[in-house]
């Protein structure tokens, strides 16, 4: 049992890092695309070899380090931004019965760990010694506090219609209708959060390239770098897993005529992709925030309003079931 | 030694180790990141007394919030000339000789007192049956919903403080 675990385990972590991969391929197809271009075209059929070139290339580069990095904190800060980006995603329930872990806290696991990984940014921030990368560091640390409130109250209107917190109850009381139908607002709010938590645009400000050359991993190199970009991308993997499951049914899908027979898994993927598909419309359409809009809107607008979110559903709830 | 007493040892073994990491450090970043560690390792605590939904709001809260603004704020100030500076007063070697004598006075008394509390209603069983959430949930808003308001209270009396002061200039 345990082995037959730890190598299921394994697989969906090599799978998963495939799926980050090829996401990054699939992102300069959707832009260059919006922007009238091709994209990839060299390596393989349509640059389909190119996510494949460029990890290669990253592993060959030199690893550069400042000569007044905190050493030990600058090489920590990489690991954990992935490390809590894959932990993740041991909750999250990819077809009917089948999570790694089928947590009662999966929610809060999720949330937990997203809180872990903002980590990773201010320290590379810090421990890089370099103006670029902590005025990075900082915005990062004041973005994460900021919509991680949003977040999580956003999540609470969805507990409150399961009635539970583990990820997989979530999908099953979901089988009839999708909670996006009960919860626009809050899947609003969490849509924003979310990219306000991944740092994606429109409120990429810790890696501002306009201002910040590249924010927080501006000194980082090679590999290391290559560990940042991972671990983005796989927090947008998994923040849009959890959109997935929390608000459009997960593996839930049309139950009749040819569907029925369709893998449950294609409709959680296919989900997934819809929803990692809108980070990059949004990034091809939208321009950067500016920093006090940023604050003004987490505190001023998403807070208040996923608050009067958990009232009202709360309201809703008690009055409909008596 | 049995499983979990194996697991509380390392436990309480690594909190001591890292919380005397978090004030020797001379470095606040360090001293904060190794704060982390130790919230971790309490987390694992909570976990190992079946108390998950207390370990993710320990790092939520904690780890998440309250240490990130820890952070920022360190960031934010320099310290570089702390870092110089002398760590401890001149009386720390007092303080270790009490803070050793305490320590023998408790280990010496642990072996000897057993307090076995009642068992109360929420055993193992009942709280996994229905999921650590929901009981304390339950428990919050009915045995202990006054603490809970006055707790909430005080929380609130915190923000219109903290608002004050930042708004020293009220139109």
């Amino acid at each position: 049992m345990d082995l037959i675990q730890f190598i299921m385990t394994l697989i969906v972590i090599g799978v998963f890092l495939l799926h980050v991969a090829f996401v990054q391929y699939f992102e300069r197809k959707a832009l260059g695309h919006m922007q009238s271009r091709l994209g990839p075209m060299r390596v393989g059929w349509h640059g389909l070899l190119q996510p494949i070139a460029d990890s290669v290339k990253l592993l060959f580069k030199e690893d550069i380090m400042p000569a007044n990095a905190d050493k030990p904190i600058f090489y920590l800060a990489p690991i954990i931004g992935v490390v809590a980006a894959i932990t993740s995603l041991a909750v999250i329930p990819i077809w009917p019965g089948f999570s790694i872990a089928n947590l009662n806290i999966g929610i809060l696991f999720i949330l937990a760990l997203s809180s872990v990984g903002a980590y990773s940014i201010v320290l590379a921030g810090w421990a890089s010694n370099s103006k670029y990368s902590f005025l990075g560091g900082l915005r990062s640390s004041a973005q994460v506090i900021s919509y991680e409130i949003a977040m999580g109250l956003s999540l609470v209107g969805v507990m409150m219609l399961a009635g539970s917190a583990n990820l997989t109850d979530i999908v099953n009381a979901q089988s009839k209708s999708w909670f996006i139908l009960y919860q626009p607002v809050a899947c609003l709010i969490f849509v924003l959060s979310a990219l306000a938590e991944t740092n994606r645009v429109p409120f990429d400000l810790t890696e501002a390239e306009s201002e910040l050359v590249a924010g927080y991993a501006t000194e980082y190199s090679g590999f290391r770098w290559a560990l940042f970009f991972m671990a983005e991308y796989a927090g947008m993997f998994v923040m849009s897993a959890l959109g997935a499951v929390c608000f459009l049914g997960g593996w839930n899908g049309p139950d009749f005529g040819i569907f029925a027979n369709v893998p449950k898994i294609i409709w959680f993927l296919l989900k997934v992709y819809g929803c990692i598909f809108t980070y990059f419309w949004l990034r091809a359409t939208l321009p950067r925030y500016r920093y006090d809009q940023l604050m003004n809107l987490g505190w001023k607008i998403f807070i208040p309003l996923s608050l009067a979110n958990i009232v009202v559903t709360g309201l809703v709830r008690v009055l409909w079931k008596g | 030694m049995s499983m979990p007493q194996v697991f509380f040892a390392y436990l309480a073994g690594m909190i001591t180790v890292l919380s005397l990491l978090v004030v020797t450090r001379k470095n606040p970043v360090h001293s904060v990141l190794w704060m982390l560690v130790m919230f971790l390792h309490i987390a694992a605590l909570y976990l190992s007394l079946n108390a998950e939904f207390l370990a993710a709001i320990q790092i939520i809260v904690y780890a998440g919030a309250i240490l990130v603004l820890f952070l920022f704020v360190i960031m934010l100030l320099n310290l570089r000339k702390e870092e110089t500076e002398k760590r401890f007063q001149n009386q720390w070697p007092f303080s270790v000789g009490v803070g050793v004598v305490l320590a023998i006075f408790s280990v010496s008394i642990v072996g000897k007192i057993t307090v076995i509390a009642p068992l109360g209603q929420y055993t193992v069983e009942a709280v996994r049956s229905e999921g650590s959430v929901m009981t304390i949930g339950k428990v919050l808003y009915t045995d202990f919903l006054l603490p809970f308001e006055i707790a909430s209270l005080l929380l609130l009396v915190a923000i219109v403080g903290a608002v004050v002061l930042a708004k020293r200039r009220l139109e």
